[in-house]
C-alpha cells in the first residue's frame, strides 16, 4: 500500500501536477505532502488519539466552541466547526468519542488564518464531539452533545 | 480514476477572506460491506492543503469521519478580489487534485 | 461548556410545568432539525454534480459531435435558465408532454445523434443515467428561486394531469399502497420524517419543489424519474420504465398541483 503510494506519488500525474505548482510556488511541498498522523487517526478512544496528538491533559476551555446542531437528522452528514478566541490558535481538531477512531480531521492554522473552521462529519450514534486546540505548547478543549437520529456509518 | 473538480468559492469583505469548497470525493469509511458481504476499502482523502497567492492558509488533515463529498469552510486574512485561492488534496490512494478559483 | 439558551429552556420547562411536555419535548426537537437542515443548506453537493452537468451540457457528444447547447428545454434553443420550473411541458416537435428528463434524451437524439435507450436502460446512477443525473443538475440549478409555472391549458395536459391523478389515487401491490396514503394527509410522517401532503398546493410545493436533490443519507444526487421510481418500489409494486407516461403523468399533477411555489431545486435532502 505505502510503497504503491510512493510510486504513484513519484512517477504519476499526481506528483507532476504537485511538482510544477511547488515549482510555481503556489504551494510548499513540505506542508501539502505533511506526515498524515497515521497513529492518531488510527487510535480508537480519545485518550489515545489525544496521546497520539501530543495533547496530553488539555485544559477545559470557554473560549473554544465546538459549533453545530443538537440534533442531526442524519449521521453521514453533521455540519460542525470549531471556533477558538484563544489568541495564538496554530491548531485546531475535531473529535467524536463515540466513533471507531475519534479523530475526524486537524487544521493547523498559519498566522493570519482565523480559528474558526467548519466541516462536516460522520457520526455512527449520538456522541460528544470535542474540539482540541492548540495555542503556544498547550491544549484547551470544548465538547458538544450532538444526537444523531440515523446513523452514519452503515450506508 | 479520474478525479472530479472541486468548488470553491472565496469572497472578501472588511480585510478577510472567506473560503467555502465543496471536495468531490468517495471517503470510503472502509467499514462499510458490499452486497456480497466482502468489505469496501478505505478510500479518503488525507491531506488538504489550501494557498492564497502561493502561501498557505491552511493545511488539513482527514481521517475517514469526513463525509462524502467533503465541505470546508475557513477564514484568512487579507486577500483582495482577483487573488488567487488553489486548494490541493491528496487521498490514502495517492490521487491528488488541485483546484483554483480567484477571490470575488 | 455553559449554554446559557439551555438553563433558560430548562427554567422555562419547570415553570411551565403545566404544559403537555410531549409538545414542547417535539417542538425543540423540530427547532434542533431545522437548524441542522439550515446548516447542510449552504454547501449543498449538488454543485458538484451540477458543474459535471454543465461541462457535458456544452461537450460535443455521439454520431453528430454536437453538443447540448441548442436543446430547446420549452423556453427556446439554448435556454437553460427558468426552463425547468415550467416542466412538465407540451412539445409541438415531438407532439408529446415530456418532462425535463424525457426532454433531455429528444436533444440528445435529435442533435446529438444518441440514442435514447441507452439511457432508459442503464442502471440509476450508472453510464447514461449517471450522465442524465449531471444534466438534470445543472438545469434544474438555473431554476432555482423561480416559481413553479407549468401550463395544463393544452388538452394533452389535461389528460396528463387527469391521468396523474388517477395514479396518484391508485391503490396497488401487495400493501395495497397508492401515493396517497403516505401523501394524501396532513401532518403525517414516518419516524422523524414530514411527509408533505401533496393533494394540497402548500405540499405539493413543498415535495415537487425541492426534488430534484441530493441525499445526504447516500450521498447520491436523484432527478425526478429515480425519485418517483423510488416511490413504486416502495409501494412494493412494479417499476414504472423510465421516462414512461405515468411518470410524466404523476409529475404533471404534482406539479400542476403545486403551481406559483417556490423552487429550490436541487434540494438537499435527509
Amino acid at each position: 500500500m505505502n510503497n504503491q503510494r510512493r510510486n504513484v506519488l513519484k512517477t504519476g500525474t499526481g506528483a507532476a501536477v504537485l511538482g510544477a505548482l511547488a515549482a510555481a510556488g503556489m504551494i510548499a511541498p513540505g506542508i501539502a505532502l505533511a506526515d498524515w498522523n497515521k497513529a492518531a487517526f488510527e487510535a480508537k478512544s480519545m485518550a489515545d488519539t489525544l496521546k497520539a496528538l501530543g495533547a496530553t491533559q488539555p485544559a477545559d476551555s470557554k473560549d473554544v466552541q465546538v459549533t453545530g446542531p443538537d440534533i442531526a437528522e442524519n449521521g453521514a452528514v453533521v455540519p460542525v466547526g470549531v471556533t477558538s478566541a484563544i489568541a495564538g490558535t496554530t491548531m485546531v481538531a475535531i473529535l467524536i468519542d463515540k466513533n471507531p477512531n475519534a479523530l475526524a480531521a486537524s487544521f493547523k492554522l498559519p498566522e493570519g488564518t482565523e480559528a474558526n473552521v467548519q466541516t462536516r462529519v460522520k457520526m455512527g450514534q449520538t456522541s460528544n464531539v470535542y474540539a482540541l486546540v492548540k495555542a503556544g505548547d498547550k491544549f484547551y478543549m470544548a465538547t458538544k452533545e450532538i444526537k444523531v437520529t440515523l446513523g452514519g456509518c452503515g450506508g | 480514476m479520474a478525479t472530479k473538480p472541486m468548488r470553491i468559492r472565496a469572497s472578501t469583505k472588511d480585510g478577510v477572506t472567506e473560503v467555502k469548497a465543496l471536495i468531490a470525493h468517495e471517503m470510503e469509511t472502509g467499514q462499510r460491506k458490499d452486497a456480497n458481504g466482502a468489505v469496501i476499502p478505505a478510500w479518503f482523502i488525507t491531506e488538504l492543503t489550501a494557498s492564497h497567492n502561493g502561501k498557505v492558509v491552511l493545511a488539513s488533515e482527514f481521517g475517514t469521519a469526513i463525509s462524502k463529498n467533503p465541505y470546508l469552510a475557513f477564514k484568512f486574512k487579507g486577500g483582495a478580489a482577483g487573488d488567487k485561492v488553489a486548494i490541493t488534496w491528496k487521498d490514502n490512494k495517492g490521487e491528488t487534485r488541485t483546484d483554483e478559483a480567484a477571490i470575488g | 461548556m455553559v449554554n446559557p439558551q439551555k438553563y433558560i429552556v430548562l427554567a422555562l420547562a419547570a415553570t411551565l410545568g403545566s404544559l403537555p411536555l410531549g409538545a414542547s419535548a417535539s417542538d425543540k426537537l423540530l427547532d434542533g432539525i431545522n437548524e441542522y437542515r439550515e446548516a447542510l443548506a449552504d454547501g449543498n453537493p449538488s454543485e458538484l454534480v451540477a458543474a459535471e452537468g454543465e461541462e457535458l451540457w456544452k461537450t460535443p457528444r455521439g454520431p453528430k459531435n454536437a453538443s447540448l447547447e441548442k436543446c430547446d428545454l420549452g423556453l427556446g434553443a439554448g435556454v437553460v435558465k427558468g426552463a425547468s420550473a415550467q416542466l412538465p411541458r407540451f412539445f409541438k416537435d415531438t407532439g408529446k408532454v415530456q418532462d425535463l428528463e424525457t426532454r433531455l434524451m429528444t436533444c440528445m437524439e435529435t442533435l446529438q445523434g444518441l440514442d435514447p435507450k441507452a439511457v432508459v436502460e442503464a442502471k440509476w446512477l450508472k453510464g447514461e443515467k449517471e450522465k442524465m443525473a449531471a444534466l438534470v443538475a445543472y438545469v434544474v440549478t438555473e431554476s432555482n428561486g423561480q416559481k413553479i409555472k407549468v401550463d395544463t391549458r393544452h388538452p394533452e395536459m389535461k389528460k396528463m394531469y387527469e391521468l396523474g391523478k388517477l395514479a396518484f389515487y391508485y391503490r396497488t401491490g401487495p400493501m395495497d399502497f397508492s401515493c396517497a396514503t403516505c401523501h394524501g394527509d396532513q401532518g403525517k410522517r414516518i419516524r422523524m420524517q414530514e411527509l408533505p401532503d401533496l393533494r394540497t398546493q402548500e405540499g405539493a410545493a413543498a415535495g415537487w419543489g425541492s426534488w430534484p436533490a441530493y441525499r445526504v443519507s447516500n450521498g447520491q444526487f436523484w432527478t425526478m424519474q429515480h425519485r418517483l421510481n423510488d416511490c413504486y418500489r416502495q409501494q412494493r409494486t412494479a417499476e414504472p420504465i423510465y421516462g414512461s407516461d405515468v411518470t410524466i403523468a404523476l409529475s404533471v399533477y404534482l406539479a400542476a398541483t403545486a403551481n406559483g411555489g417556490k423552487v429550490v431545486t436541487p434540494g438537499i435532502k435527509r
